[in-house]
């Protein structure tokens, strides 16, 4: 069997281009062209969203919401400022994709919100940066220059009479900013903190005006679809699962990186295409959607196909792509220790089944780790997690609370073990 | 207590991303311009932020202790922050941060006596491809980390 | 209207309510913390979690829309199983330390955990500790109890309009706190103890001093400014030792002002007079009521015998009773004497007035208003509680302007503004007038400037209006002028005229005749022209007469001044016979706020030593002289009397007109002058003996002379340095501070200031000298 890939790439195809990043190289492979065809032809909003709807492209941040959905839901009639804003705050442990199209193909990003800016009636644009990839907001900004430069931002676009401009909004090290509202709220320049919702961004947004805030490969995804139209995105993957993903694989692999699929790849290609399980191992787990999502043993994950669907019935979820890869040496004890402590870390604080559990979970597990640990602790884990998971104001207690429930779940007797015996099980 | 013209001009530039009754969108910025010119955040540093965004200085201070890229304690003059989370630690990070550790003398959170580097403890810098990772002084990445390339970027740090 | 279903109690509420707030209406009691009525919604607490049918997930009461037909039950077993999960996370890092915490008793934490806490905790790993933080001397911190429910910081925000308290931090590391060491300086600070579910932010005066249960508490009403906020008395073994608002909607909402709050330490004071005393050669005595009120009565008798009662000055506090009051006036009236007043710290009483002074509409049609004009108001310090529903206006979309002599930061939006220095207050007013096309004579020469047309076009526009005179135009020595003024661009603009009474009882006093009549002398002419003979209630004149210099030593001269009051304070200097009265809270009796609301109260603790309360002294007084209808057996009785029909009296007594001002005082003066506002703390007798009070940011501010940077450089001063004040021939030393509100040439030096009292008057050229 062949593991790679050769069809179309909606986001990272500018990698096999000399100057992958440069606007020449964009325009010289019809970049613009969407968006100048947009305006030169007043394309009706309705019919941009329609053809995002056909694409079935669905949020690629990890909720995996349908985009042209969430679009429609921004008021037409408003009368004042509306938003885009972009979320390029990539900090979930084993995501990495969204960096590589801001310094890969900047300005398909760039045009994609353009174009979401056009269709949604905004005034202008922001992209949340990841505090830690500083220097992807510095060639952002100069991409954003280059732009403005060749008029495709600023007054009057394109010759079209429409206004518009995008900005960057460095982050500066909170993981919660990666949930939309806190996202907001950090722009506003306030503690990141989620909103409780409703009210949705969608009507309260960013200054408190409607606003739609799409990931970074959602966006930079517009410009694909409005160049090859909706359904040959939907082709490139599988019904309600459109286009191509970017997978970031991470963890013991030979090759760890980016790897752009069709959705619906056999998870078995992707790991062959990074190489496999880093030489003279064997895969023990996989964690398949970034670190929030349920961990699978090695058995179950081989024989699931890389789509929101497939994933969701084996019991975890694909959210933004981020495999990460766990071969026979990983003590599961201390990789949910580390888990435990970044969720503990990064909780806001804001609201309390969130603030006080997460240091809960991670005291017990790291006494766990230690050789602390005590019979009942399993089941209070599993308890504080259920008090937390579906009672907090965002995502990030479920996000807590997944890896711990799975990881006893899946690997109690590691757990067990590490009680009664104060030692690891893997090499012991 | 202000900062240099060059700072100003950068916060000013910040601020005109905004729109005009949103200065306290551009506190982000100000608080990272300023701490790189000064070197950490001051509690003098904060309150000219304040008064400079009109924003009342507890609310500076809010952001200031919510993010963890600001340093409201003098640093050293490199401060190396070191990724230690699931996927750069199965790919050698812990080797990396012990590494580190054992040749500056110093553990996270700590300076050389010298004043020369700070070591930190950092969180997801979501580019776990390519770890194990390093950020110097917040906004340099350093990839793919050993004790060799380690010790290559130690001696370049005067 | 939405019909929902709550805990299967059907009810319809208004699209838009939350389920909390439909459980409310419904009588459901959901527990909760961060929700608070006055506050925006944080919905992080998560106590308030309830299952709502269809929906998978708990969701939070406060911060859920009510829809069509949605089933809420709030006591499910899935419900209280969210709730206790909550509990059981909040009692994890919180120090059951109840035994020696001052909220035990009175605790939302300990209540609620009684309903939903468990019995033993499953937690058992290292508690958090947060260390303590000083917020000054009203409010008291045990940062470790904190539930994080940002109830605090929300009121600093969005009520207080400054925000002094944050939380910084992340995760469990967040913490309560202001920025570094500054204090907490609001007035309107101490709130948040009311505000706080457990007992992290306490009252530092009552620190330890009394369990919650071992207080019974007692309403009354406050003795300060005229909103008359609704007071609980903290009482144990007859002494008083804390206050705390009751709620009432339509006055004091469930808000009080710090002085409110805190003042009551005044009635502990050292400083009370215990016992009636005479002075006998030169030294005071201490005697029986018998002896006192003869020996009183006596020598009154024989200066109005032998001089008439024209020769007698009368002279109350506007913080004294409705039924002390009309004694008070009835007994002088008796005595034939018409000179009768409260209005000690007024200049200027020129003009036909055509009533009780008053707000003109009710207290809360402030918040309601689209356009405001504040005339001579230093309103955050004269009325905090205004202020704040000022604040409400404002954020609803209201236009708040100014005309004032100082630029003092209203903590929200100000949409156009006049400031002055105080001789040039009449012609800043006198220009919007003019801007208005006001109906009024001699603005020929008034130049019109552009903030004065702007803040005329606001005032033209909107539908509900108010001009408001503050204590500064009331006590201005052109009040009258500003008042008729602003009653010109008030019927112009048809907007209501309304006074913003500045003491407790200032309309009740105007409502039952404390007044001079025929013939006789305001509170200035009396000292003025001074009298053989002072009758003095509650006040001091000494330091809160317009000119306090001169009043003391009309004092010091008079033959005969018996002082009732219930304090020593300085009638000891100049007084023949000192009678203890009932302080605050020891009296029953009634006051009439700035609305015209008649608030009856009765006594909450005895009164100290041998005082009793004025209305019974007043009455034996009367008693001594044989006169008629002296005989009443309760403070309902005199009420009766005074105000027959209550409220419908007061009501038919109101009355902002004026008649017969001619404007003239346009123009300011050159030199450097004295604004002699009354400080917050230095309002009454009671603020200014409250320790707690007086060492806040307010307290000291209000001890200091002050003046802008300009003309602190100007005059080779320095900052935060004893300086020598000269005003009116007398000299002080005080310390300067700056205050960069104040126009250039104006000093702030507070009247009702002991350290000022020789001063003279509280407005006119004043001289800062180094020392």
């Amino acid at each position: 069997m062949s593991a790679t890939y050769t069809g179309p790439k909606v986001c990272l195809w500018t990698l096999d281009h000399a100057d992958p990043a440069s606007l020449a190289t964009y325009v010289a492979n019809g970049g613009y062209e969407p968006l100048k065809k947009i305006l030169a032809e007043k394309t009706p909003a309705t019919e941009i969203i329609e053809q995002v709807k056909i694409s079935a492209l669905r949020g690629r941040g990890g909720a995996g919401f349908p985009t042209g959905l969430k679009w429609s839901f921004m008021p037409r009639n408003y009368d004042g400022d509306k938003y885009v804003v972009c979320n390029t705050d990539e900090g979930e442990p084993g995501t990495f994709k969204d960096r590589d199209i801001v310094e890969f193909n900047p300005h398909q990003l760039i045009e994609g919100m353009i174009i979401a800016g056009y269709t949604l009636g905004a005034k202008a644009g922001y992209n949340y940066i990841h505090g830690e990839i500083f220097e992807l907001y510095e060639s952002w900004e100069k991409a954003l220059e280059e732009a403005r430069a060749a008029g495709y931002l600023g007054k009057n676009i394109c010759g079209s009479g429409w206004d518009f401009d995008l900005h960057a909004h460095q982050g500066y090290g909170a993981y919660i900013c990666g949930e939309e509202t806190a996202l907001l709220e950090s722009i506003e320049g306030k503690k990141g903190q989620p909103r409780f919702k409703p009210p949705f961004p969608a009507s309260y947004g960013l200054f408190g005006k409607p606003t739609t805030i799409n990931n970074t490969e959602t966006l930079a995804s517009i410009p694909w679809i409005m160049r090859h139209g909706g359904q040959a995105f939907l082709e490139l993957g599988k019904p309600n699962n459109g286009g191509t993903k970017i997978f970031s694989i991470s963890g013991h692999v030979n090759k760890p990186g980016n790897y752009e699929i069709p959705l619906g790849t056999p998870f078995a290609d992707l790991l062959e295409m990074a190489g496999g399980v880093r030489d003279g191992h064997t895969l023990k787990a996989v964690i398949p959607g970034g670190s929030s999502a349920p961990v699978l043993p090695a058995d179950i994950m081989m024989g699931c196909t890389l789509d929101f669907d497939s994933i969701a019935k084996a019991g975890s979820m694909l959210g933004s792509g981020a495999v990460i890869v766990m071969d026979e040496t990983v003590c599961m004890v201390k990789a949910l220790e580390r888990l435990a402590y970044f969720y503990f870390e990064e909780s806001c604080g804001q609201c309390t089944p969130c603030r006080e559990g997460t240091g809960w979970m991670y005291r017990v597990i790291k006494r766990i780790e230690h050789g602390e640990g005590r019979p009942e602790d399993l089941d209070l884990l599993m308890s504080v997690g259920t008090n937390i998971a579906g009672r907090t104001i965002c995502a990030l207690g479920e996000a807590a609370v997944g890896p711990v429930q799975s990881f006893i779940t899946h690997f109690r007797e590691e757990f067990e073990y590490h009680i009664e015996n104060k030692k690891c099980m893997v090499g012991a | 207590m202000s900062l240099s013209a060059e700072s100003l001009s950068q916060i000013d530039k910040e601020i005109a991303k905004y729109p005009a009754d949103r200065k306290q969108s551009a506190v982000m910025a100000a608080l990272r311009i300023a701490q790189v010119e000064k070197g950490w955040l001051a509690n003098e540093t904060l309150e000219f932020v304040a008064e400079y965004l009109g924003m009342p200085a507890i609310a500076v201070y809010e952001v200031a202790t919510f993010y963890n890229m600001y340093d409201l304690e003098p640093c050293g003059r490199h401060k190396i922050t070191v990724c230690t989370n699931l996927p750069c630690q199965l790919q050698g990070a812990d080797t990396v941060a012990d590494y580190l550790k054992q040749k500056l003398g110093i553990g996270f959170g700590e300076t050389t006596a010298d004043g020369r580097f700070t070591l930190k403890e950092g969180e997801c810098f979501g580019t776990c491809g390519s770890g194990p990772l390093c950020l110097h002084n917040n906004h340099k990445m350093h990839t793919h980390l050993s004790p060799e390339t380690v010790d290559k970027l130690l001696d370049e740090l005067k | 209207m939405p019909l929902i279903t709550i805990d299967d109690k059907q009810i319809e509420v208004a699209a838009g309510s939350t389920v909390m707030d439909a459980a409310r209406e419904a009588g459901i009691y959901i527990p909760h913390f961060c929700y608070h009525k006055k506050l925006s919604i944080a919905a992080s607490c998560r106590m308030c979690l309830v299952e709502v049918e269809k929906v998978p997930k708990p969701l939070p009461a406060c911060a859920t829309p009510v829809s069509e037909g949605m089933i809420v039950r709030s006591h499910s077993e899935k419900a209280v199983e969210a709730q206790k999960g909550v509990m059981e996370f909040l009692l994890i890092n919180h120090p059951l330390d109840c035994p020696v915490c001052d909220q035990g008793g009175d605790c939302l934490l300990q209540d609620i955990a009684m309903g939903y806490g468990g019995v033993a905790s499953r937690y058992d790993e290292p508690k958090r500790v947060v260390t303590e933080k000083d917020l000054g001397p009203l409010v008291a911190t045990d940062m470790t109890r904190c539930i994080h429910c940002s109830r605090c910081v929300r009121f600093g925000q969005e009520i207080a309009g400054l925000m002094e308290l944050g939380m910084p931090g992340r995760g469990e590391h967040t913490e309560v706190m202001p920025f570094l060491a500054h204090q907490v300086t609001s007035e309107l600070s101490g709130n948040v103890i009311d505000l706080c579910p457990v007992g992290a932010l306490t009252s530092k005066p009552f620190r330890f001093n009394a369990r919650p249960w071992e207080l019974s508490r007692r309403k009354t009403v406050s003795p300060h400014d005229g909103l008359g906020a609704n007071l609980a008395i903290h009482v144990k073994g007859n002494k008083v030792y804390r206050a705390t608002p009751v709620d009432n909607e339509a006055v004091n909402e469930c808000w009080l002002a710090d002085r409110d709050r805190y003042s009551y330490e005044a009635i502990n004071s050292a400083e009370r007079l215990l016992a009636p005393m005479v002075k006998d050669g030169g030294q005071w005595l201490a005697v029986d009521w018998r002896q006192a009120l003869a020996q009183a009565a006596g020598a009154l008798k024989v200066i109005r015998d032998t001089h008439g009662g024209s020769a007698i000055g009368f002279i109350a506090s506007p913080r004294q009773t409705v039924e002390e009051l009309h004694l008070f006036q009835k007994l002088a009236r008796a005595l034939g004497c018409e000179n009768i007043d409260t209005r000690i710290d007024r200049a200027d009483f020129a003009g036909q007035r055509d009533g009780a002074e008053w707000l003109g509409m009710p207290v809360a049609d402030l918040n309601g208003l689209d356009r405001v004009l504040l005339v001579g108001s230093t309103v955050r310090k004269e009325q905090p509680l205004v202020a704040q529903r000022l604040r409400q206006a404002v954020k609803q979309g209201a236009q708040l302007n100014v005309v004032h002599v100082s630029d003092d930061d209203l903590l929200c939006r100000v949409a156009n503004k006049l400031i002055a220095r105080p001789s040039g207050l009449v012609g800043a007013l006198a220009q919007v007038a003019k801007a208005v096309g006001a109906e009024i004579e001699g603005l020929g020469t008034v130049v019109v400037s552009e903030a004065a047309e702007a803040l005329a076009a606001s005032l033209k526009s909107g539908e509900r209006k108010a001009v408001l005179l503050g204590a500064v135009a009331q006590q201005h020595p052109a009040a009258a002028e500003l008042h008729s003024l602003a009653q010109a661009i008030a019927r112009t603009t048809g907007a209501t005229l309304g006074f913003l009474a500045d003491a407790a009882n200032q309309v009740g006093a105007g409502a039952v005749g404390c007044r001079p009549g025929q013939g006789g002398s305001n509170a200035a002419a009396m000292f003025a022209e001074p009298k053989k003979a002072y009758v003095i209630l509650g006040a001091e004149p000494e330091l809160e007469a317009w000119d306090a210099a001169r009043a003391h030593d009309a004092l010091a001269a008079a033959e005969l001044v018996i002082v009732m009051s219930p304090f020593q304070g300085h009638g000891s200097d100049y007084a023949h016979v000192m009678l203890p009265v009932a302080a605050f809270a020891e009296t029953a009796g009634s006051y009439v706020s700035m609305e015209g609301r008649l608030q009856s109260f009765r006594a909450v603790v005895p009164p100290q030593g041998e005082a009793r309360p004025a209305w019974k002294v007043l009455r034996v007084l009367g008693n001594q002289f044989d006169l008629a209808d002296f005989d009443q057996d309760s403070a309902e009785q005199v009420l009766a009397e005074a105000l027959p029909e209550g409220e419908a009296t007061v009501r038919a007594r109101l009355g902002n007109g004026i008649a017969g001002v001619a404007v003239s005082h346009l123009h300011a003066g050159d030199g450097i002058e004295r604004l002699g506002e009354t400080a917050i703390y230095q309002l009454d007798a009671y603020t200014r003996r409250a320790p707690a009070l007086q060492a806040t940011a307010d307290g000291q501010a209000g001890q200091a002379a002050a003046a802008s940077g300009v003309l602190i450089a100007r005059l080779g001063l320095a900052e935060d340095k004893p300086v020598k004040v000269r005003h009116n021939g007398a000299e002080t030393v005080l310390k300067l501070v700056r205050d960069d509100n104040l126009p250039d040439n104006v000093v702030r030096v507070a009247g009702s200031l002991a350290a000022a009292s020789r001063l003279g008057p509280r407005y006119g050229e004043i001289s800062l000298e180094k020392m």
